[in-house]
């Protein structure tokens, strides 16, 4: 198994990425620049956050035209695992691989704080190894992660099951329905604002974010017959 | 040479946290009679072309594209002599 870290001018999760993927999966990942038009070779995308292009006209709007975003699309509609975590999220959002927007914070403020949680969804392979409707921390660090979306793809998220995450308490960006991650119907694409690779050591304050990350390794072993191995 | 005058704007129904905060600002001003305000993006595009109807139909789609996302702006705008 071997995971992508796609890499955008202006990324700077990229780094955490990587070494949570190291320290919790311990399978090979690379650095992926947003130039390749290859991504054959990757079992599992990632799109760290940041601010991909300066974030200029809006979070993402540029960075959905890079090269290596059709073969994301690809990679997507072949059924590997894509996650975007912050500005990863507002890309899937602007490359259409997942539906609705980003509006700025309701506040108006950047928050930069430990977020709570629920995990509403538990069956997506991002979310196996945490219980039903457990509570988490996990944190946040974004000024645009009020995520907005009509009354009828609100309606169809719910019935699909695609709100993977709730705010629990306070909602920090005024999302619709305390939305804080949601996922594509088919399940293998997901979008979440809080920032599960920056909690995966006691010493980070939470290591609630690792089974994100130990999900997404369950699942590709049991997708490919792999035991796991000591 | 024309040049597309383009303004895009949070749609009707979306909340403006921005323009909220704007109005708010301009109440504590005093100008009470202010209802809403909607804070929206200007941008001037420079075309290489000499065909109007061409250009209108090649910025209509650079907004449908790029310059807006549809989900939650709205977007116009006017084909000048640049």
């Amino acid at each position: 198994m071997k995971v992508g870290v796609i890499v955008f001018p202006g990324s700077n999760a990229d780094v955490d990425m990587r070494y949570a993927v190291e320290d919790i999966m311990a399978v090979p990942v690379d650095y992926v620049w947003h130039s390749t038009t290859d991504l054959s070779g990757y079992d599992v995308i990632l799109l760290p956050g940041g601010f991909s292009y300066g974030d200029y006209l809006r979070c993402g709007a540029v960075a959905r035209f890079s090269p290596v975003m059709e073969q994301v699309v690809k990679a997507a509609a072949e059924g590997k695992l894509v996650m975007g975590v912050c500005n990863g999220f507002q890309i899937l959002l602007e490359a259409g691989l997942l539906p609705g927007a980003m509006l700025r914070n309701k506040t108006l403020k950047y928050r930069c704080k430990l977020s709570r949680l629920r995990v509403v969804n538990n069956e997506t392979p991002f979310t196996r190894d945490y219980a039903a409707g457990e509570v988490i921390d996990i944190p946040i660090a974004h000024g645009e992660g009020n995520y907005y979306c009509d009354e009828a793809t609100l309606a169809k998220l719910k019935a699909n099951n695609q709100i993977v995450f709730r705010y629990e308490g306070e909602n920090p960006n005024g999302s619709i329905d305390d939305i804080a991650g949601i996922c594509n119907e088919r399940g293998n694409v997901l979008g979440m604002m809080p920032h599960p690779e920056r909690a995966v050591h006691t010493w980070m304050t939470s290591d609630d974010g690792k089974r994100v990350f130990t999900s997404i390794l369950h699942t590709w072993r049991e997708k490919n017959g792999v035991t796991a191995q000591a | 040479m024309y040049k597309a005058i383009v303004f895009v704007t949070l749609r009707e129904s979306v909340l403006d946290p921005q323009g909220n905060a704007v109005k708010e600002a301009l109440h504590t001003l005093g100008y009470d009679e202010v209802n809403e305000v909607r804070i929206g993006k200007y941008m001037e595009v420079a075309l290489d072309t000499a065909d109007r109807s061409q250009a209108e139909e090649r910025v209509k789609e650079m907004c449908e594209k790029l310059l807006a996302n549809t989900v939650i702006e709205d977007y116009r705008f006017e084909i000048v002599e640049g």
